[in-house]
């Protein structure tokens, strides 16, 4: 139904927006190659010293490890949780399911300094001393919703019919989760759980409150980009995990993208 | 919860009186762990050691060898300020962390938080060879007992550029006159009014201020009128060492307080700049290894305090940060790897230079003469934050 | 309800019971020397916000920067997510959405830090109207700057309920609409606008409740008068260390955002997660 001069406009706006989103990422990879570690521009030169440096880093090394772990722990509760919640609120009929929805909803609407301050408070208050744990822990609140939301919308829109007809034909409750809702509901469910670990992996703002002595990548970042004396490892790091990122990346958008799926990203 | 009942009272005796806090600032009281005996002597290492401290104080060119020598894995927690480290350090570190790099201004509240305990100097080989200001600071020693080992301190000094201020400002009141609007920064924390109050107590002789961090209603309120006229001069207030040095790298700021190493990292980099210590004299910070009263790891704690006491390793941290360490016997090696640097950062000053230096103190209720009418800090902080808006 | 048990469990002991503290710890106090917290029952925190209009300011400055960028990421998504969904070819959907996702794993920071050299005075943003011969634009330090990292940062999560909505408008009521006579300016506001508002809104949750926490994008790239409500809750906890004043100060956007979302699920937002 788009004319021609819309289709033009619509294409011009899109490429804008591309280079708006892609001009501070293609600094990033440019100022990894930086010789001195203040920014300025035009960049004063180039160098390949701060990939050895990183390399060699064991800050770097264990801030990402320590990342890896959280994202993983956060997703894989996440995972279990989120879909437990989705399956229930899908089958519920009765009035307090908004109210209910609304709840799981509130860890990503809520400020994340709140969420913060909020679980560094009850740490405290009960005693618990703050540790990797307690990061999962915070993670894991707000990734719950991003599970929930992609397959609760993914079960909304499966043929309850399918499902009948399974029944009909004398399948039991397991064979039907096996073979028809499991199935169908795969995609929606690694989407959920590539975006939950994408949001707990650049995670700042409830990490600040909730870690101990212990420094993920984003507050290894943070604490880099403070003296300033590191700022192109830093760069170098992230150029690093974009890289590694495109394909798994491009993957999920198939996946959610394709299957015309997309759920809400939700809050680092 | 079994504080309902006393709560549920409490709400009564807050209807009924309105609200009057009930705690005031009191430093009279001697610090809750000031009966803490120290150990005699150091026992073997725990294998971990996990420390809160200033970015580049834990660097890999000294916490390697020490990992090595006594096998003592170091965990380092970056802190951004002092207020960040008492936060981090509450409940006595909480059983987790081990020491903090604490300044000046955050010692005494860890001290009388309880949140750190006395340590023994005696376990610290070259305590003897500290400059005597560092063996008893006000800020880590109380009625004799040490809270912590000095481990090196430096100046605020006044950062500017050199192609705009040809000749170097001899006065603080460069970054409050109005002629320099839009050019010039400050340290975004409360701390930064001491600065002030400093000018103010040579500029306004008639306030009376003779410690900048014991401040009166009068005295505070001028001091803040000051900052709140100053605040329309500054483009952006410095939270981040590398805030302040890409302001002057980008032409953002020509004039501001820094740390010497601002100025040391903008010279590396080819930058127009010099510092100064105006007439006035200068606020400075003077840091302690404290040890977290619940600390898990003590005799790595306390192999570590005796590491970054030697003068090896006292004179690679002055370098690498631009401050100047405590132990006098570091003179030599910094000038070894880098030539009049001793001086240059005055790791050689006679006694009465520290008379000079303000340094970074905790303000308290309690003023030096015993009375009740100094203002304290979290005063400071939340006129910090009216005076930003 | 065998199924509900365990995240509910979950949400109520670890999130709930988190909230219900904070809300609690308001109304404490702290030891103004040692900042040790002590549980003496107040309204203090309170009436110092209502009474000191520097925390007014900073409210108003939040709330107009959260609705800004809000305004301004779904003006810039809405024909980005039009084109996604209703213009492009699978195989360039697939790509522009991979595009959109990339870079929520650079990290935040990093980009944030990025924008510090596009704004600053000789950075690459007056470096480029230098070279087309224009002013430069001075914007570096300032509530602008702050308004536009903002929008960039947190323009996907406007993109992606966006599309996701545009994306489920049927073909066929398009169709219908066309048939009836409808020209396209009208089958976009009548149709498309209404099935995709629920979408937006989704979107929009997102964009203003980060702003309204966000404490970091206005340390780096804000100015000297860019306090917002997340630096000062942060100062006050990360800083002074008083949490009972930071926990009152966080019930500000608590209330904003549950007035917000009420007005969002009647607009059918949660259909749209």
């Amino acid at each position: 139904m788009e004319g021609l001069w819309t289709r033009i406009a619509l294409r011009l706006w899109v490429a804008l927006i591309l280079l708006f989103l892609f001009t501070p990422i293609a600094l990033i990879f440019v100022y990894a190659f930086n010789t001195s570690n203040i920014q300025s521009w035009p960049i004063p030169g180039f160098t390949l010293k701060w990939f050895t440096s990183t390399w060699n880093d064991p800050d770097v090394r264990r801030s990402l490890a320590l990342s890896l772990q959280v994202g993983l722990g956060a997703t894989a509760l996440a995972l279990v949780l989120g879909s437990c919640a989705a399956f229930a609120i899908h089958r519920m009929t009765w009035f307090g399911r908004e109210f209910v929805s609304l709840m799981f909803v509130l860890p990503l609407a809520l400020p994340g300094i709140v969420t913060g301050i909020a679980l560094n408070a009850a740490f405290s208050f009960g005693g618990i001393s703050l540790s990797t744990l307690t990061i999962v822990v915070g993670h894991t609140t707000f990734c719950i919703v991003v599970v929930y939301n992609n397959v609760l919308a993914r079960l909304r829109r499966t043929q309850g019919s399918l499902i009948e007809a399974a029944m009909d034909l004398g399948a039991n409750g397991f064979q039907v989760l096996r073979d028809i809702t499991l199935p169908l509901i795969s995609t929606a469910v690694v989407a959920g759980a590539m975006l939950a670990f994408a949001l707990s992996f650049d995670e700042v703002i409830v990490t600040t409150f909730t870690a101990g002595a212990q420094n993920t990548l984003p507050l290894w970042i943070f604490g880099a980009i403070r003296l300033g004396q590191r700022l192109p490892e830093v760069n170098v790091v992230v150029s690093f995990v974009i890289l590694v990122t495109i394909i798994p990346v491009v993957i999920a958008a198939r996946l959610t993208g394709g299957g015309g799926t997309a759920r809400v990203p939700a809050a680092r | 919860m079994k504080f309902g009942a006393v709560a549920a009272l409490a709400m009564l005796l807050v209807a009924a009186c309105g609200s009057t806090n009930p705690n005031t600032g009191n430093t009279l009281a001697p610090p809750p762990t000031a009966n803490l005996k120290p150990p005699d002597k150091i026992g073997a290492g725990e294998g971990q050691l996990n420390l809160i401290a200033w970015e580049g104080y834990v660097d890999d060119s000294w916490a390697k060898a020490f990992t090595q020598q006594t096998g003592c894995v170091v965990n380092a927690k970056y802190a951004g300020s002092s207020d960040e480290m008492t936060s981090l350090m509450k409940d006595g570190g909480g059983g987790q962390y081990d020491m903090v790099s604490a300044s000046g201004d955050a010692d005494l509240r860890l001290i009388y938080g309880g949140d750190v305990k006395p340590m023994n100097e005696k376990l610290i080989p070259d305590y003897t060879n500290f400059q005597t200001y560092f063996k008893t600071p006000p800020y880590n020693t109380i009625n004799g007992i040490h809270y912590g080992i000095s481990l090196q301190w430096g100046p605020n000094v006044l950062l500017y550029n050199t192609t705009k201020f040809k000749i170097a400002p001899t006065s603080w009141s460069a970054v409050y006159d109005s002629s320099n609007k839009g050019i010039v920064t400050a340290y975004d924390y409360a701390i930064t009014i001491a600065d002030a109050a400093l000018y103010l107590s040579k500029s306004q002789p008639s306030l009376g201020i003779k410690d900048p961090y014991e401040l009166t209603k009068k005295q505070f309120d001028a001091t803040v009128a000051l900052l709140t006229q100053q605040r329309q001069l500054i483009k952006k207030y410095w939270g981040l060492a590398s805030d302040e040095i890409s302001q002057f790298q980008n032409g953002d700021a020509y004039i501001g307080a820094a740390w010497p190493y601002q100025t040391i990292q903008l010279k590396a980099a080819g930058a127009p700049v010099a510092d100064t210590i105006p007439s006035e004299g200068a606020t400075g910070w003077g840091d302690t290894w404290m040890l977290a009263t619940k600390a898990p790891h003590p005799n790595c704690a306390y192999l570590w305090t005796a590491y970054v006491s030697t003068p090896q390793v006292q004179a690679a941290q002055a370098l690498f940060f631009g401050e100047t360490p405590v132990n006098t016997k570091a003179c030599a090696q910094m000038d070894a790897s880098s030539p009049g640097s001793c001086a240059q950062y005055h790791a050689d000053a006679p006694g009465s230079y520290f008379d000079t230096i303000k340094f970074w103190k905790t303000p308290v209720t309690t003023c030096a003469d015993g009375s009740q009418s100094c203002i304290p800090y979290d005063q400071w902080v939340s006129a910090w934050t009216a005076i930003k808006g | 309800m065998l199924l509900l048990t365990p995240p509910l469990a979950w949400f109520v002991v670890v999130y709930f019971a988190s909230l219900v503290l904070l809300l609690v710890t308001a109304f404490w106090t702290t030891n103004p020397f040692t900042t040790q917290i002590v549980q003496f029952w107040n309204t203090d925190n309170f009436q110092r916000l209502i009474n000191e209009p520097t925390y007014h300011a900073i409210i108003g400055r939040t709330v107009l920067i959260a609705s800004l960028v809000t305004i301004t990421d779904a003006v810039l998504a809405f024909p980005f997510a039009y084109f996604m969904a209703r213009v492009a070819s699978r195989r360039i959907q697939t790509l522009l959405f991979a595009a959109v996702l990339l870079p929520l794993w650079a990290s935040y920071l990093a980009r944030v830090y990025a924008w510090i050299l596009i704004l600053n005075h000789s950075g690459v943003l007056n470096w480029s109207m230098h070279l087309v011969g224009l002013p430069p634009a001075n914007i570096g330090y300032t509530n602008i700057a702050m308004w536009i990292v903002f929008s960039y940062i947190w323009l996907p999560f406007m993109i992606i309920p966006t599309y996701a909505a545009l994306e489920r408008v049927p073909e066929s009521l398009i169709e219908a609409a066309t048939d009836l006579g409808a020209r396209r300016w009208q089958t976009v506001r009548d149709v498309v606008l209404p099935l995709a508002l629920p979408g937006v809104v989704a979107g929009s949750i997102f964009t203003f409740s980060l702003t309204l926490g966000d404490f970091i994008t206005p340390i780096l790239v804000g100015g000297a008068g860019s306090t917002l409500i997340g630096n000062v809750v942060y100062d006050n906890v990360g800083i002074a260390n008083n949490v009972p004043f930071a926990a009152a100060l966080a019930t500000v956007p608590v209330a904003i955002m549950a007035v917000y979302l009420l007005i969002a699920q009647r607009l059918g937002a949660f259909r749209a997660l």
